[in-house]
């Protein structure tokens, strides 16, 4: 289709008390600078059950515009409510591009999405930019495990549609909202949502694992050693105030929850500080650390694909560095 | 049940080196395997099988001739027939333009095969990473689709899938036909046994050319009707001036790692 606006819409995702998950307000800020380049309104779209506050944050951080779209069908996440409402929102008002946070559900909305809009989609984007000679979005993702990075453009394809990692951007500040607020009455009929939600098994401390949202991880791998290992590492990420998460071969031994899983088949994360201890560095694993922004290393093996990537890489035994560390943290505050 | 797996067959990205002269991939010498989450996809289907010996599995895969090594594979392992979509003017294709060709190749299929009633996938092949394929062919074929899938059980009106959410795990029920895409259970998937595996390597493999799809609508295959395209690839730039700590003690060591963190700011 073709783009009836220079607008940029980001889709605002929200949790089923109506209130705004952070990557969508993230992404209103590399979406203020692209929709300034692109001479168009930010807007940010909002689709719910009594979204009332993600509307409101939406506004505090940044959109011009604000798209609402309400009713119980979208309390809970289904591909079929949720793609009808966003088509028919595109169809009617033609951005020329799209964000979508890629999250487990942003990654399941948005290829089908795109697809029914006949347009281009790019997958789980590091970085956003405009292409200075066509005025195209610049979308740059990770491929072959991390090992390569491509940047992809979408031509002659309105909108272009990107997801983008979770905490790769950091939203701004809250300022005094003054967003035009457009609420759309789009509702999808029971019989037309084809997937039943039976029932609901929700991880007992994933309200604690917030690892795309964490500004510190420690991260530990098959050097912890074991479930006692990670108590260690649960009494210094409190000290540091971090979520604790761990590679993919200390998850599959049983040591901690799939929640804290970071990687290839967990979650990719973008802190200000990660730190792996006793993690080799499996590209799988570096894949879903290329967003951090300083990488700490504690590893015994001198040659750990870890140190690598290793802004600050300790050689060293973690049960007697972390200890010390966590002293020397004490020490300070008091 | 009759199930259509798809599968891709990629390069271990885990064996994957930069040339420290060129900073390029060196592709050379990597060995190529079936996509692991495509693998999931399959043992998924096995195990509805497994329940119901009379369930059919077909797997189809899009690529070069050399992808027939990956479909002999999943023959070994449980399908009971694959397929090859293979053509020149197919290279270069997109998500959108793949899934599309697949979508289409499936119901060609469908005329040999039979009615499919579930389209199972891997959530994302591990080169691309895209997780884009599975659900484009939900809707290329108006299919409903579950992403994410666990494990599948075959229920009396379709199926019921255990999907791995943000927060934990979700039962969903969805009628048939339907698109499921899996990512890494807590079990392993079967190996083939040598019986499978000698019989894999004799079966022949249909290939499915330009030829197969009369009223493909061309525009929409291939590098021309891919909506997107590759501007530029490079190597991630590797962490210049990182300091390696290594004190006598590592007593010492963590001392100096605290004024680090402490300069950043961390602490």
């Amino acid at each position: 289709m073709e783009a009836k606006t220079r607008d940029l819409w980001v889709l605002i995702e929200t949790n089923e008390d109506g209130s705004a998950k952070n990557v969508g307000l993230e992404l209103l800020t590399p979406g203020r600078a692209m929709a300034d380049k692109q001479g168009g309104a930010l807007v940010a779209v909002v689709i719910g059950h009594q979204i009332d506050g993600a509307v409101k944050a939406a506004s505090e951080h940044g959109a011009d515009k604000v798209i609402a779209v309400e009713g119980a069908e979208y309390q809970h996440y289904t591909t079929d409510a949720y793609s009808t409402a966003l088509v028919s929102l595109v169809e009617k008002y033609g951005p020329t591009s799209m964000l979508i946070g890629a999250t487990n559900n942003g990654r399941d909305l948005a290829p089908r999405v795109s697809c029914r809009l006949k347009t281009g989609l790019t997958a789980d984007c590091t970085a956003l930019d405009i292409d200075a000679e066509t005025g195209n979005v610049a979308w740059t993702r990770p491929a072959f495990g991390g090992n390569l990075m491509a940047t992809i453009l979408c031509p002659n394809h309105r909108p272009q549609i990107g997801t983008v990692r979770p905490g790769v951007f950091k939203k701004t500040p809250p300022c005094e909202g003054k967003a035009e607020v457009v609420r759309e009455d789009i509702h999808v009929d029971a019989k037309d949502i084809r997937t039943q939600v039976l029932e609901v098994i929700r991880d007992l401390d994933s309200e604690k694992v917030d690892l795309e949202g964490a500004d510190i991880i420690l991260s530990g791998g098959r050097g912890v050693g074991g479930p006692e290992g990670f108590a260690l590492l649960h009494e210094v990420a409190e000290l540091l105030g971090a979520t604790v998460g761990a590679s993919r071969a200390a998850v599959d031994a049983g040591w901690i929850a799939h929640s804290h899983q970071v990687g290839q088949t967990g979650k990719s994360v973008g802190p200000k500080l990660y730190i792996a201890c006793g993690i080799s560095g499996a590209i799988q694993h570096l894949a879903g650390i290329s967003g951090a922004k300083i990488v700490v290393a504690i590893n015994k093996d001198p040659d750990a694909p870890i140190f690598d990537v290793a802004d600050c890489g300790v050689v060293g035994n973690l049960f007697e560095v972390l200890p010390v560390l966590a002293e020397e943290i004490r020490k300070s505050r008091t | 049940m009759n199930i259509v797996v798809c599968v891709k067959q990629v390069p271990d990205t885990t064996e994957i080196r930069i040339d420290p002269e060129t900073n390029r991939l060196i592709r050379e010498g990597v060995p190529t395997i079936l996509n692991p989450f495509d693998g999931y996809a399959l043992e998924a289907a096995a195990r509805i099988k497994d329940k119901a010996p009379e369930t059919k599995i077909v797997v189809v895969s899009m690529g070069p001739e050399q992808a027939k090594a990956a479909l002999k594979e999943c023959l070994a392992i449980a399908a009971d027939k694959a397929y090859l979509v293979s053509g020149r003017s197919f290279g270069g294709s997109d998500t959108l333009a793949t899934s599309y060709i697949l979508s289409q190749a499936i119901q060609k299929i469908e005329e040999t095969e039979g009615k499919f009633d579930a389209v199972f996938c891997g959530k994302q092949a591990i080169d691309g990473d895209t997780a884009q394929v599975g659900p484009e062919i939900a809707e290329h074929l108006g299919y409903p689709q579950v992403t994410y899938g666990l494990e599948a059980e075959a229920v009396e009106n379709g199926l019921q899938i255990k999907k791995e959410v943000d927060d934990g795990i979700e039962m969903i029920g969805v009628g048939l036909p339907c698109v499921v895409t899996f990512t890494k259970p807590s079990w392993d998937p079967r190996y083939p046994t040598i019986k499978r595996k000698m019989a894999a390597n004799r079966a022949e493999i249909p290939v499915l050319g330009e030829d197969a799809f009369p009223d493909m609508d061309t525009g929409m295959i291939g590098l021309s009707g891919s909506p997107t395209h590759v501007k530029s690839t490079f190597v991630p730039p590797k962490k210049s001036g990182g300091i390696k700590i290594k004190e006598e003690s590592d007593d010492l060591s963590a001392q100096k790692l605290f004024s680090f963190l402490s300069k950043g700011g961390f602490v």
